[in-house]
């Protein structure tokens, strides 16, 4: 019988320690397969984040780190310009990411750093138990914010994407969403296409992966994705805000 | 090597280089910034990687990268930079990274002032970051110094693989001196060994991780890196004991510049007829105990100055275990004492030991 479909030899063969219905799974797939595909994972650097998926090191099958809360990009950066023949990504999730590594991340990018971040955005602090992300939707409801996210307190969720776009410097960047299947294929293209970029030495890439939390969003993974699909996706469009070409950051230094 | 004249923080940079780092990720401060100034220039040319980050939490956790995927690596910072960089020493010393770190120190506590003192002495050697660790910690009190010890400290970094700082005030910094360089150009790259992410071709991925969810595996790393400290420990103290050969009723324990300027005072003193020995650790973590006492010993009493409000006198109080009295003599802020002052003290210091049991 012909082998339609089989296990990656991206990832380890551990169970992962994801609550069920959580698509951070699905995203280490999407990267596993990937690295297999490019025929890089025995020069790949993988960092993994403080948060739900600080134990992703033990599932991509490649070198990994694990990095301090939020400084991934600033670990990665120290990587790969000192070994630059390195694939390097980090997996980072929105507290870690959005929040504490706020700095790092808009740095990373703006130095044009050539290294890839898949940023998994799920609006919520899942680890330490359900508070409030950067992302959390306006009214939704965290342990932290229990009455729901006041904007007029806490401000607006940040559009990570769209933030690092407005920078000058040439990127690719996109967001992506992986609660269903067909979502997960065309997020698995984006991702592909963002490494393929480091492959070439183009640019910094970033894809943000929309993802459900339903143990702390409190719903059943279909209810979640269909939250998610009702209060994220219209805040959070997906597609591609940024391609190398694009930039006209090239001309700026020109007189 | 025909001596060139250098200032110290240009001559730190050099010396990285010649010990063989040609990476850089740093921050500017003062009083520090000819470093990363230097290298900035300097690095391109022998083709390395110099990277001005967004702050000393980015810097020292780009040397964090650099250091796993085993390339030799510096960052440089001074006093309330080093705060920044002490969650990424915990991680680094926790996973066994060998850097090294300059610190030259300010005033402080808070944003301070910018001029020389050595108030981070017991941030070095007791407290760099959360947890269990220590760092190995040297101390020059010359611009030449400062360039062999910080060659010394990559040497030192790589043994134990284990996180290095070179401490120095200011003054090292700033000043200018003439300065002689190992006759290599640039040294051989860091060979890394078994611990380096340096992509999994045939063998099974490594992970760099500080992460021990096991009680008792997190016990047993502890475990681990205390024994590891107790061999640097064992070999790697260092000291200079300066007049004290002869005989003299006080000993002065000073570290770095202000040990330097304390020999001015004892030579002056000297002609007075007046011997002092000096004890001048030269690397502050391990500290050497046993050579401070053995120099303790020999004298009455002791002096201990400082360009701080008394932090090495801890660790002197500890070697003597109070076998004899122990003054102190400090100047913060950035305020540098004079020799007379210094000598003044030692004076002072001379006539309690003369008393009958003090």
């Amino acid at each position: 019988m012909k082998k339609v479909f089989a296990f990656t030899d991206g990832l380890t063969r551990l169970p992962t320690h994801y609550c069920p219905g959580c698509t951070h799974g699905v995203i280490h797939r999407m990267i596993g397969e990937i690295m297999v595909e490019l025929g890089i994972r025995e020069r790949t650097v993988g960092i993994a984040p403080v948060g739900c998926s600080v134990l992703a090191y033990k599932y991509f099958n490649c070198d990994m780190f694990e990095a301090s809360h939020g400084r991934a990009p600033a670990v990665a950066t120290g990587a790969k310009r000192t070994r630059p023949d390195l694939m390097l990504f980090t997996y980072q999730g929105d507290g870690d990411l959005a929040s504490i590594g706020m700095a790092e991340i808009i740095h990373a990018a703006n130095r044009g750093e050539k290294f890839t971040t898949i940023f998994v955005n799920n609006a919520i602090y899942g680890m330490t138990g359900g508070q409030m992300a950067p992302t959390t939707m306006p009214r939704q409801r965290s342990t932290t914010t229990p009455a729901g996210r006041d904007p007029a307190e806490c401000g607006f969720p940040i559009r990570m994407a769209e933030l690092l776009t407005t920078l000058t410097t040439p990127a690719f960047i996109a967001r992506v969403s992986s609660h269903t299947a067909a979502q997960s294929v065309r997020a698995k293209k984006v991702i592909k296409e963002a490494f393929e970029h480091q492959m070439a030495g183009t640019c910094f890439t970033f894809v943000e992966v929309l993802s459900i939390c339903p143990t702390n969003w409190g719903l059943s993974p279909k209810e979640s994705n269909r939250w998610l699909e009702r209060e994220m996706m219209p805040y959070y469009p997906l597609g591609v805000f940024k391609r190398p070409q694009e930039s006209t950051g090239g001309d700026h230094g020109k007189h | 090597m025909a001596k060139v004249l250098m200032k110290g923080n240009e001559a730190i940079g050099e010396a990285a280089i010649r010990a063989g780092c040609v990476h850089f990720f740093g921050y500017p401060i003062t009083p520090q910034s000819e470093v990363p100034e230097y290298l900035a220039k300097r690095l391109p040319e022998v083709g390395g990687k110099f990277v001005q980050a967004e702050s000393e939490v980015a810097a020292s956790n780009m040397i964090y990268g650099a250091a796993g995927v085993g390339m030799r690596v510096l960052t440089t910072s001074s006093s309330p930079g080093i705060s920044l960089m002490a969650e990424a020493m915990s991680y680094i010393a926790a996973c066994e990274l060998p850097v090294v770190v300059v610190n030259i120190m300010r005033g402080g506590p808070g944003l301070g002032g910018i001029l020389p003192a050595q108030g981070d002495y017991l941030q070095a050697t007791k407290g760099m970051g959360h947890g269990d660790f220590d760092l190995i910690v040297l101390a020059p009190s010359s611009v030449q110094e400062a360039v062999d010890l910080t060659i010394k400290a990559f040497e030192l970094a790589e043994k134990y693989r284990n996180p290095v700082m070179v401490i120095g005030d200011g003054m090292i910094g700033q000043m200018m001196e003439p300065v002689s360089f190992p006759d290599v150009e640039i040294g051989p790259p860091l060979k890394p060994g078994d611990w380096a992410l340096t992509g999994c071709v045939n063998r099974k991925p490594r992970i760099i991780t500080s992460l021990y969810l096991d009680a008792m595996d997190l016990h047993n790393h502890n475990v681990h890196l205390k024994k590891k400290f107790a061999v640097i420990t064992e070999h790697e103290q260092r000291h200079e004991a300066y007049n004290c050969d002869g005989e003299y009723d006080v000993l002065v324990t000073a570290f770095g510049m202000m040990a330097r300027m304390c020999k001015t005072a004892i030579d002056t003193l000297a002609a007075e007829g007046i011997q002092v020995g000096l004890f001048r650790p030269i690397s502050l973590k391990p500290f050497p105990y046993e050579a401070c006492k053995n120099a303790m010993l020999k004298g009455k009493r002791v002096l201990d100055v400082e360009m701080n409000m008394g932090q090495m006198i801890e660790d002197v109080k500890l070697a003597g275990l109070g076998a004899r009295q122990i003054d102190f003599f400090g100047r913060a802020g950035g305020v540098i004492p004079s020799v007379e002052e210094v000598m003044n003290e030692i004076r002072a210091c001379h006539a309690k030991a003369k008393e009958k049991n003090p």
